[in-house]
């Protein structure tokens, strides 16, 4: 990815010094999607984390005297087949996404980035080598690679956070051996490595902050997609399973009769839909505010 | 040129082989082998050695990493331990029905996305063009099977107008038969003239045709979008407009003949999400095609069947991506060899 | 005194952005007469590009053009796009920086003249094709047939520029707009250019806009020269008369910064400070930030042009000459700390 090689170049200058809060100042005042994308993000994420105090059932009992209820001031969300409360069982499930969320892109960065130092660092065959594998994985469309991977390793939440993790790394592994092969071209002329310091030293000081800005741009375009692909894999079966609380996996269990009982399907679809979409204007607004040569719509 | 096609063609078979091996390893090193997937969870000593030597597992471990590479090189991926059929078979059973459906949805997105897009780009920060980026953002946040499920709700349940699921009415099924010609049933009933079949069919794909589109969509125009603006952008445009060209002429003649080259690169990147996509939307509406089927398998633990259709799908994103970048041969002059 | 080809008086371009508008040009006036070359100079960032590119009435969105610019009598500013396509290319030509980049490299060299030929004259397909033919010869295009059916990435950069300049000749335009014709390629291919403007000039009576920053160019080759600064005009004049008289300290600065052969100089000399952000320029002049000449006036009022002699103008409330004496130190156009 040429791109992304060029982007590294030219973020970390644009980003010191004391004109760092009027930018952000004056970037929230431009950028009204972002706030609102930021303010739903911390409102789910709150939620999430308060779910037990805010939830008013437990998401977990079934009660088939109450099965498939509307919304009502009992159950604000209605109930699904099992009589259990679709609201609790939302909030629950943000708590899932967002797990999966982190989970999923801390594996990736965990082994990117290092992979990506190693290469990087090493060079030569090593580096070639590394960087076939990441090519192995790019090679693969989006959406199937993890299901590939959960093809061989079985179903499950975990599996499939896995799967989704190794799907997504080498874009973190570019990212870092860019950087730091950019650092060490540098340190190469530079009086530094002349003067005898150490230079490996150097080199992690200087490549890891330079590569935490693409990083950092990067993982939060991720968030929403990884939540998204969760939410699918465990839709078809492969991802979350019972007693999980997933809200693709809560889709998918209504299927049967959703025609009849649409808002058993459509809360949690809609809940990820508002969950993505946040994540997204979020990520959109770190990219604008890190990377500003990249205003434009990628 | 042919050295290039040649490199390509190699690191094809390498990044084949890679994905094989990297679903072998997965599926070895991680927890869940496929022995107890297959003969269930509290299986007898004879159970376990049974499978054991069924899928080779009793051989050292490098021994079956060759036999199953070399199997999958030749289009062996074994039985299916959910229809005890070859896999390969079932693949070539239900192929077709994903093909035409992603066939179908390249067309409608070529079609549809990628005037979007360059309209979007012409006309770049007026109403138009923001009312696409807006519902492009959103767009990209909608789960598949929503798409999928709010418009069956709609065409099925509230208006009735279109069938809910699967390939074919059941009637039509029994009443109609027409030959298999190219397992694409809206070419075959059309072939057979059979206009009964051909509506009925017709009617099944529209949905999931729509929401594999639906979702796809924002990619298309966004990425097209992108293209276009940096194609407008070119010193080369600005001479055009500079010798009196008229934009119409310079936009949608020049600018975009200097975007068939990126627009193949779209539809290459198109077919990976669309591959992707159709797992979920042959799911949502039982298309009998791949995407449902390696679904299925993955659920059911039929390891076999699960890994014989990813590394179907992977090599013929693999190989449309191939195609793609030769086809830059054909029309960038600058590659052309003088 | 001949008449003006291309006038352009008062002319204001300004790109509104969110929370601000950027004033690229800020009321500069240009004339340009039949038959001269006329050198436009100043740093990047100055204006002379968008100043080109409102000659033919090409300033991208969302900037606004404000002011007069007339070609060969007609008044480009303000027409709809349909009525300005017979000036572009038919009244003013341009040529640009980087001709690998400004020819279409989907397009052979002889489609993209033939075009443009097309375009301006209702020639048929062979017509064209002996104009085109005619125009590479004329910039001495080695081999023009078989240059007429190559794809620009098969000829080098200074052969680029002789089709460019051929394809700009073909319609006869009243002017040639050269926006840093010479900036990219090397230079010796810089001197072939540059002479063949020059001979063009010479021979055909060709009336030349010359955009560059270098005002080594400019000396060899234009007439009179007019210089540019943060969106104004602030000095013009015969090149002998600016270039060995220069009035504004601006231009004598930018003298200092022209790197001269043997003359023991082995620092590049810079002009301190910095080129202004065009969304808020310096009150009054806008060099005066850089300028060691400034007075309290300068902050306060923007100087307007008074001539000095027969033909030379300046902008400046403390222009040089004029019987002044110069300090030492700025004799050279070193910069003064």
């Amino acid at each position: 990815m040429s791109t992304l090689e060029a982007d590294v170049g030219g973020l970390a200058p644009a980003w010191t010094g004391a004109h760092r809060w009027k930018r952000i100042r004056h970037f929230v005042g431009s950028h009204p999607l972002f706030v609102i994308g930021l303010t739903v993000f911390l409102v789910i994420v709150v939620a999430a984390l308060a779910a037990p105090w805010i939830a008013t059932h437990d998401p977990l009992a079934i009660k088939f005297s109450e099965k498939l209820q509307a919304p009502s001031a009992e159950h604000y969300l209605g109930t699904d087949s099992m009589g259990r409360d679709i609201f609790s069982r939302v909030l629950y499930g943000a708590r899932t996404s967002l797990m999966v969320g982190v989970v999923v892109v801390g594996l990736a960065i965990g082994i990117g980035l290092p992979m990506g130092l190693l290469a990087a660092y090493f060079g030569g065959r090593i580096d070639t080598t590394m960087m076939r594998i990441a090519d192995v994985f790019l090679a693969f469309p989006p959406l199937l690679l993890p299901i590939a991977i959960t093809a061989a390793i079985g179903a499950g939440l975990f599996h499939a956070m896995v799967a989704l993790a190794i799907s997504w790394f080498p874009w973190y592994a570019r990212i870092m051996r860019s950087s730091v092969l950019r650092v060490k071209s540098e340190l190469y002329v530079s009086a530094a490595r002349a003067m005898g310091v150490n230079h490996t030293n150097v080199m992690i000081r200087h490549a890891v902050p330079n590569a935490l800005t693409p990083v950092v741009v990067q993982g939060s375009l991720d968030f929403g997609y990884v939540i998204l692909a969760a939410a699918s894999l465990s839709f078809i079966g492969i991802g979350a399973q019972p007693p999980d609380i997933e809200w693709g996996l809560m889709a998918a269990a209504e299927r049967a009769k959703f025609l009849d009982f649409p808002w058993t399907v459509l809360c949690p679809g809609l809940a990820i839909f508002v969950t993505v979409l946040a994540v997204n204007l979020v990520g959109d607004g770190i990219r604008d505010l890190l990377d500003p040569k990249h205003q434009e719509f990628k | 040129m042919y050295r290039y096609i040649a490199q390509r063609l190699l690191l094809l078979v390498v990044t084949l082989i890679g994905v094989a091996t990297i679903t072998f390893f997965l599926s070895r090193v991680l927890p869940g082998s496929p022995v107890e997937m297959m003969i269930g969870f509290h299986p007898t000593a004879e159970q376990i050695a049974a499978a054991k030597k069924e899928l080779g597992l009793d051989q050292p471990l490098h021994r079956q990493y060759v036999r199953f590479v070399s199997e999958a090189i030749r289009g062996d991926f074994g039985i299916s331990l959910r229809t005890k059929q070859p896999v390969v078979e079932e693949i070539g059973r239900r192929s077709l029905a994903t093909i035409e459906l992603t066939l179908l949805t390249t067309l409608l997105l070529v079609v549809v996305g990628v005037p979007i897009g360059v309209i979007s780009a012409v006309h770049s920060n007026s109403p138009v063009d923001h009312t696409v980026r807006t519902l492009s953002i959103a767009g990209v946040a909608f789960p598949v099977f929503i798409v999928g499920m709010l418009l069956q709700m709609l065409f099925y349940g509230k208006l009735g107008w279109l069938p809910l699921q699967g390939r074919l009415s059941s009637e039509v099924y029994l009443d109609h038969p027409f030959d298999r010609v190219t397992g694409m049933f809206l070419i075959d009933t059309l072939l057979a003239r059979d206009y009964v079949a051909f509506r009925d069919a017709a009617a099944h794909i529209v949905l999931p045709l729509a929401t594999l589109t639906l979702v796809t969509l924002p990619l298309v125009t966004r990425i097209t979008r992108n293209l276009m603006m940096e194609v407008l952008q070119e010193d080369y445009v600005r001479t055009a407009l500079a010798y009196g060209m008229p934009r119409r002429v310079v936009y949608y003649r020049y600018a975009l003949k200097a975007m068939l080259i990126p627009l193949m690169t779209v539809v290459g990147l198109t077919l990976g999400f669309l591959l992707g996509g159709s797992v979920v939307v042959e799911f949502v509406f039982d298309w009998p095609g791949l995407g449902g089927y390696v679904a299925r398998s993955i659920a059911a633990s039929d390891f076999p069947a699960a890994v014989g259709v990813t590394l179907v799908l992977a090599s013929a994103y693999l190989t449309v991506n191939l195609v793609v970048d030769l086809l830059y041969f054909v029309a960038d002059p600058r590659l052309r060899r003088a | 005194m001949s008449e003006e080809v291309l006038a352009i008086r008062d002319l204001r371009i300004e790109f509104p952005e969110l929370f601000r508008t950027v004033e690229a040009v800020r009321g500069a006036d240009l004339s340009v007469r039949r038959g001269e070359i006329m050198g436009l100079v100043g740093e990047s960032g100055c204006g002379k590009s968008m100043t080109a590119m409102a000659c033919l009435g090409l300033v991208p969105p969302p900037g606004r053009v404000s002011g007069h610019v007339s070609v060969d009598g007609f008044e480009v500013v303000g027409r709809p796009d349909r009525e300005l396509l017979p000036v572009r290319g038919g009244l003013a030509a341009m040529i640009f920086q980087n001709p690998g980049k400004a020819l279409n490299p989907f397009f052979t060299i002889g489609r993209q003249l033939t075009d443009v030929i097309r375009l301006h004259h209702r020639h048929g397909e062979r017509e064209s094709r002996e104009v085109a033919l005619e125009a590479l010869r004329s910039v001495h295009l080695p081999d023009p047939e078989i240059a007429l059916g190559r794809y620009p990435h098969q000829l080098s950069g200074g052969q680029l520029q002789r089709a460019m300049i051929a394809m700009a000749l073909a319609c006869e335009p009243k002017v040639l707009i050269a926006d840093e014709p010479t900036t990219a390629l090397d230079v010796t291919i810089q001197a072939q250019v540059i002479v063949l403007l020059r001979e063009l000039a010479d021979a055909r009576g060709l009336t030349i806009l010359f955009i560059t920053h270098d005002l080594g160019v400019v000396g060899s080759l234009c007439d009179r020269v007019s210089v540019m600064y943060a969106g104004r005009v602030v000095e013009v004049g015969s090149v002998r008369d600016v270039l060995e008289s220069p009035a504004h300290p601006y231009t004598r600065k930018l003298l200092a910064t022209v790197p001269k052969l043997g003359d023991g100089h082995s620092e590049l000399a810079f002009i301190p400070g910095q080129v202004p952000d065009m969304a808020f320029p310096p009150s009054g002049c806008a060099f005066h930030p850089r300028c060691e000449r400034a007075s309290p006036v300068c902050t306060k009022s923007d100087p307007d042009g008074r001539d000095l002699g027969a033909m030379h103008r300046v902008a400046c409330h403390h222009a040089h000459g004029g019987g002044e004496t110069e300090a030492p130190g700025t004799a050279n156009g070193a910069p003064a700390r």
